[in-house]
């Protein structure tokens, strides 16, 4: 443990009793694909909303030598992700990185790293509300029934009212899936650009919502497939430009307002991604010019 | 040899207590394929009660209801497990409601509340769904340009109409409707229960209908069931009950209908 490692402290905050408890839960949730198992969710020192669901399932899997990297909309560098990296460096003591290669567990909001996974690593997701019925069914009793019993043209209602209002599919983000073709998952708020990279990913997936007390699980080479109708087939966001730094195509673009007279570029919203191809001399089109 | 008619629902000794209380006693009918019977009586004389018994939303504290599935065979509802009772609900059954906005979703539109139980049955085609939807909404008299739209921008009678278009979108075989013309203006009323009767004889469906409104249990009705104090006091075909009522209480009721 490095210097700073706070004194008085259980390792990664939590208690062994609390850490095997959701450990419990994660296992269930992994012999179930896209269960939502119930789990007794922990006060964290932090508002609901950051990541208080995250946060516990990495503190139940993180280990002494594992590397931890954290991301918010795809950046190492914003507040959340900067917390949350020094919250377990203070408390685990465990070595962190910006670089998705080293990682062996990432806790994410909002993005899916571009680089692909591998089978030695951990996906965290933070999930707001893990329902993807509860706009449509208030009821948590009734959704769990659906769920018990495969009732899901619920959904398609909805994806129904978003070609009807907008004649496409207009969900962008917290795209439902189904995963191993039994449950409904929501795959919590990432862009639907994300949703393919889920299907039979190599590393595992956990996902953790601490106000609503749930996690869920997508384990690895499981089939993830996003809904969708048959004459109107699931597409992922498409980009015009290439990232204005690094010039990478196929890749999530953050639109960046430079000025007040309608200056824009669009850069990749993977910071580390971005930044290793630049280091590999890749540039774009506000690069280039000054190399 | 001629073939005898079997019944689609098969009634025998309903009762359920709420405690010490009696919500219904006794309940037996049978309804045939066609058919439609109103069950009349004052508030609290059982008829919800009776209505939810029959569609399986509420258990019996004794007796039995038989209903014959699509395969001919006659099942018991107890018997059947939560997953086949709610695809009976939504493919062999319609429920219309008293108030438009328990029966619909309030919440999305007219298009997408007709076409939820073609998704729910698996319907994965959005060209067909809407197309299914379209011809449903012109047969209940609702404008095609109001497909998109909300319920909750629909007047009460249309809201009404909305409602057996969603029903009806899979073909059921038996209806069951809780004062489907209550809080509706006298006029509206009248064109409703034109529509539906003709619905009911295209669509050659089987009907429970509940309702306080003799006026809607003449209009609409073969059979009639007279309830009060949770059982059933007179049966019969429905001009004959009305017309020469035998119970002291069915003439009561009759005659404190108001003649205009």
């Amino acid at each position: 443990m490095s210097e700073s490692t706070a004194t008085g402290y259980n390792f990664a905050y939590l208690d062994e009793q609390t850490k095997r408890m959701i450990r419990r839960a994660i296992l269930k949730a992994i012999a179930i694909p896209g269960y939502q198992t119930p789990f007794a969710s922990r006060e964290m020192p932090m508002p609901y909303g950051w990541g208080t669901g995250g946060v516990q399932v990495t503190a139940a899997i993180l280990g002494p030598d594992d590397v931890l990297k954290v991301i918010d909309q795809g950046s190492d560098d914003t507040t959340n992700a900067v917390s949350i990296r020094k919250f377990f460096e203070k408390t685990a003591g465990v070595a962190t990185t910006t670089r998705t290669v080293e990682a062996t567990v990432i806790q994410t909001r909002h993005r899916i790293p571009e680089t692909p996974l591998g089978a030695h690593q951990v996906l965290v997701y933070q999930v707001p509300i893990p329902e993807p019925l509860r706009f449509l069914e208030p009821r948590e009793t009734e959704t769990r029934k659906m769920h018990a019993l495969s009732e899901y043209g619920l959904m398609h209602v909805k994806l129904y009212e978003d070609i009807a209002r907008h004649g496409h599919i207009a969900t962008t983000y917290a795209y439902p899936v189904k995963v191993a073709d039994r449950y409904l998952m929501d795959p919590s708020p990432t862009p639907k650009f994300d949703n393919p990279k889920m299907h039979r990913s190599n590393a595992l997936q956990l996902f953790g919502a601490g106000r609503e007390k749930r996690i869920y699980a997508v384990p690895p080479h499981t089939d993830v497939v996003s809904l969708d109708f048959e004459d109107h087939p699931f597409e992922v966001n498409r980009f015009d430009k290439p990232c204005a730094l690094c010039g990478a195509e196929d890749v999530y673009l953050d639109e960046v307002i430079l000025d007040d007279a309608g200056a824009r570029m669009f850069v990749c919203s993977d910071t580390d991604f971005c930044e290793q191809r630049r280091a590999d001399g890749h540039s774009g089109a506000m690069t280039g010019a000054t190399r | 040899m001629i073939a005898v008619e079997q019944p689609l629902l098969a009634v025998e000794g309903l009762t359920r207590y709420y405690g010490a209380r009696v919500g219904c006693r006794d309940v037996s009918f049978e309804l045939y394929p066609g058919e439609v019977l109103a069950v009349v009586g004052e508030s609290g004389s059982g008829k919800s009660t009776l209505l939810s018994l029959l569609s399986a939303q509420l258990e019996p504290s004794a007796g039995s209801v038989a209903y014959r599935m699509r395969d001919g065979v006659m099942r018991n509802l107890v018997e059947l497990n939560e997953a086949e009772r709610r695809l009976l609900m939504r493919t062999d059954w319609g429920f219309i409601r008293q108030d438009p906005a328990d029966g619909l979703r309030m919440s999305v539109s007219a298009g997408a509340n007709v076409g939820e139980r073609l998704m729910g049955i698996g319907a994965r085609h959005y060209g067909a769904i809407r197309g299914e939807a379209l011809s449903w909404l012109e047969r209940v008299e609702i404008d095609a340009d109001r497909i998109d739209d909300l319920p909750r921008t629909f007047s009460g009678g249309m809201r009404q109409r909305l409602q057996f278009a969603r029903n009806l979108v899979t073909h059921p075989r038996l209806i069951f409707m809780d004062e489907p013309t209550g809080g509706l203006d006298v006029s509206v009323q009248a064109r409703l229960l034109d529509l539906l009767r003709g619905l009911v004889f295209d669509l050659d469906l089987s009907v429970v209908v509940v309702t306080h409104d003799l006026a809607v249990a003449r209009i609409i009705s073969h059979r009639i069931m007279v309830m009060r104090h949770g059982q059933v006091i007179e049966t019969g075909l429905t001009d004959q009950v009305l017309d020469d009522p035998r119970e002291p209480y069915t003439q009561l009721l009759v005659s404190s209908v108001l003649q205009v």
